[in-house]
């Protein structure tokens, strides 16, 4: 079962990734004006389009002030001192893995998922992003054949530009908020991903992320676009080296779904949460969202957070197409001094549109997790359904959970129900596992990993063996 | 050592056992020697310390114990962590069984038989071998397979959850059985299927505490002690016949003062 051991690898112990490659970067200065813009581009060699889009995007920025609304305590960070393009050496586009750094290779072997093995192993497509420039593409023939897009966001820029120029910021707009303005203006690189109408992707689709140089704020862009009648599942997992100051993460992912079109977005995000003291630690200013373009289409997010100092993500949809269907199932966990505030919007235009929210939100030693969710039924939404489920586990007296469900409905067709819990884990349950001969430790992973099943049965098989593996070692040491 | 001393030792020695519950005094100096094999009873009036008793001899924390010693075979019961207790062979039938939603009780079940293999140094059991052992025993307790799938205790009824107990006594195979009030909430059949599935796993060197209220359980599992237990202390032993004896009489006598001289009679 060299799936399993891998796995393994990957979820093993404290925080086990919190090693720095020794990758020769080729990074711009720290500081951000309109000069790093073209900095950028040129390096990059992108179209005038794109920079146009970026310092569009920056002044706005520049307008804007850095956010402080959501329940969360954070350091200010300076802008101007990030580095905000990094490129590991060789940056020539490869062809096969024996070009890539072999520096690199041992990188992701420690990761536990080797390109090496994913190929051999697995049906998945990985698009690794080390840094900010994507080092190693594979599958692509083979989903090539079926005319499927999924490429480094910057070889999309360059080859499918009419499709990059349709999208880029139909779903989120630079306009939208501070981060997704910063990313619009200076964004690196990510994943692009399109399905032709009527395909059935035949494998998940997977990014592994990774932050490295010290100092760079990493700014993904991920744009999937869903044809009329295709399905796609795409699964995004994350791990850092471990660094004794705030790195920012502002990614931005855009999904759009055309009539009938599925798309089924998973994230298991461990990111280094900062130590048992809350020092260090990654910012995660998420902007996510999912358009529902077409009639009878679906968008689904599902995702795990156990990583991260402070999270901010609201992976939302607007279901714009009549009977289309919005889902988020979240589970978030916070430990230490961790601090979470996620939750969903589901922004209801189409008639007979529906969505389901089922959040899981668990608080151990300090930690402070929030959701915060908006169902926002509009007057043209006739019919609209919604569920919302959110529970709160707490484990121990000194961490929080706090629930913010905000309802607008401006049709009264609409149904809208609301389910809230709060519990504490139980000294009973822990007692019962004990005297069956179960440590407290494999107890509290064991009730936790029960509390999150309905989340964790949304994930693909092997991403829920991960994420039950993520949220035991997160735990580690916090009851008991 | 030699068989004929290993005999003679006790699985179980309690001696003179206080404890307490957030100041207030519960148990008042138990005494307490099971011989390998053996099976007592405990009955005794509600609030009397019968749980009590057994959830000190788990290993729960809540209970602090003031005084006295519990030997268990070679081991300084109360030197251990519960997880450690139940490796080495303790196992307690809860009077109320926890349920963990979300947790199939197959997974509960062989995660729990792999942590006492582990601690024991024993191979872990795969999941087909597993099956396979845990068909067999909940034929032996009338189980129905279904549960097997379902989260654990979740929704089971009262005497569902009192089977499971059982069920995972005879998958966990331990050499002391607490049972606390296991057949309160059984129907007649239940009862019998119950107590045959303990009776199953009788003989050889298991032992068995039976805490109930009712001598009825008694006529299938047949005790060769029987105590009473009244305000933290055992006041009066002796063999099956007394459990007819309180069906009959009940508690009152207790409070006629005769509790103390019982107990003197007794020992
Ligand atoms: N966790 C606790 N906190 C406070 N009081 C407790 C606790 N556990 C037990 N007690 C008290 O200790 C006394 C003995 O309780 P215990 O459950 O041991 O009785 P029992 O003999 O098992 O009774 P029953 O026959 O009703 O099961 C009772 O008065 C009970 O209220
Ligand atoms: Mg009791």
């Amino acid at each position: 079962m060299s799936e399993a051991e891998e796995l393994q690898k990957l979820a093993d112990k404290e925080y086990e990734f919190g090693f720095v490659t020794d990758v020769e970067s080729d990074s711009l200065p720290p500081g951000l004006d309109e000069d790093t813009i073209r900095e950028i581009v040129k390096r990059k060699g992108e179209p005038d389009w794109l920079l146009e889009y970026r310092l569009k995007a920056f002044r706005h920025w520049q307008t804007m002030e850095d956010p402080a609304w959501a329940k969360v305590e954070k350091n200010t960070v300076n802008y101007q001192d990030l580095i905000y393009y990094s490129a590991p050496k060789p940056k020539k586009q490869l062809e096969s893995l024996d070009e890539v750094d072999p520096e690199l290779l041992e990188t992701f072997e420690k990761l536990g998922i080797s390109l090496e093995e994913q190929k051999r192993l697995s049906n998945v497509a990985v698009d690794a992003v080390f840094d900010s420039v994507s080092v190693a593409t594979t599958f692509s023939d083979k989903l090539a054949e079926l005319g499927i897009i999924f490429c480094s966001f910057s070889e999309a820029v360059k080859e499918h530009p009419e499709l990059v120029r349709k999208y880029l910021g139909s779903v989120v707009p630079y306009t939208d908020n501070f981060y997704s303005a910063l990313n619009s203006a200076v964004f690196s690189d990510g994943s692009f991903c399109y399905i032709p109408k009527g395909v059935a992707c035949p494998m998940e689709l997977s990014t592994y992320f990774r932050i490295n140089a010290a100092g760079t704020g990493q700014f993904e862009r991920t744009l999937i676009v869903a044809d009329e009648g295709s399905t796609v599942s795409y699964l995004e997992g994350c791990t850092a080296p471990m660094r004794d100051e705030n790195q920012l993460h502002a990614a931005v992912v855009e999904l759009v779904a055309l009539e009938e079109a599925t798309i089924k977005y998973s994230t298991v995000q461990n990111w280094y949460p900062g130590d048992a003291d809350g020092v260090g630690g990654i910012y995660n200013f998420v902007t996510k969202r999912g358009l529902c373009k077409g009639d009878r289409s679906k968008i689904s997010w599902t995702q795990v957070e156990t990583g991260s100092a402070i999270t901010w993500k609201y992976p939302s949809c607007i279901l714009q197409g009549d009977d289309s269907i919005g889902e988020f199932y979240s589970v978030a966990l916070t430990n230490n001094f961790q601090q979470a505030d996620t939750g969903t919007k589901m922004v209801h235009l189409g008639k007979r549109t529906k969505s389901t929210i089922i959040s899981k939100g668990i608080s151990a030693g300090q930690g402070q997790n929030t959701y915060r969710g908006l169902v926002d039924v509009k007057k043209g939404a006739e019919d609209a359904r919604n569920f919302s489920q959110c529970d709160s586990m707490l484990l121990g007296d000194r961490c929080g959970a706090h629930t913010f469900p905000y309802v607008e409905v401006r049709n009264p067709s609409a149904k809208v129900e609301h389910e809230a819990t709060t519990s504490k884990i139980g000294e009973d349950q822990i007692f019962y596992c004990n005297q069956r001969g179960i440590s407290t430790e494999d107890a509290v992973s064991m009730i936790v990993n029960g509390f999150c099943k309905e989340v964790f049965s949304e994930l693909p098989m092997e991403f829920a063996v991960e994420a039950q593996k993520l949220l035991a070692v997160s735990l580690e040491g916090s009851v008991g | 050592m030699s068989a004929h001393e290993n005999e003679e030792k006790m699985i179980l020695d309690v001696k003179d056992l206080h404890a307490s519950v957030e100041g207030s005094p519960i148990l008042n100096g138990m005494n307490l020697s099971l011989k390998p094999g053996e099976v007592h009873a405990i009955m005794g009036p509600n609030g009397s310390g019968k749980s009590t008793f057994a959830n000190v001899l788990a290993g729960r924390e809540d209970y602090t114990v003031e005084k006295g010693s519990v030997r268990y075979r070679d081991l300084d019961l109360l030197d251990l962590d519960p997880e450690e207790r139940a490796c080495e062979g303790i196992f307690l039938a809860f009077q109320y069984p926890v349920s963990i939603p979300g947790i199939s009780n197959a997974y509960f079940l062989r995660s729990a038989l792999n942590a006492v293999r582990r601690y024991k140094e024993e191979p872990e059991v795969d999941a087909v071998d597993f099956l396979q052992l845990v068909r067999s025993k909940m034929e032996l307790v009338g189980m129905d397979e279904k549960l097997l799938q379902r989260s654990v205790n979740d929704g089971f009824s009262g005497g569902e959850k009192k089977r499971n107990e059982i069920l995972q006594m005879a998958v966990l195979d331990p050499k002391l059985a607490i049972l606390d009030e296991t057949d309160s909430g059984l129907d007649i059949d239940a009862l019998r299927i119950v107590a045959e599935g303990v009776n199953a796993l009788r003989g050889g060197d298991r032992s068995f505490i039976v805490v109930t209220h009712y001598q009825r359980l008694l006529d299938y599992i047949v005790p060769d002690h029987v105590h009473v237990l009244s305000e933290g202390q055992i006041v009066r032993s002796g063999d099956k016949t007394l459990a007819h004896e309180l069906e009959r009489e009940g508690y009152s006598w207790l409070e006629s003062g005769h509790a103390a001289e019982k107990s003197q009679e007794a020992s």
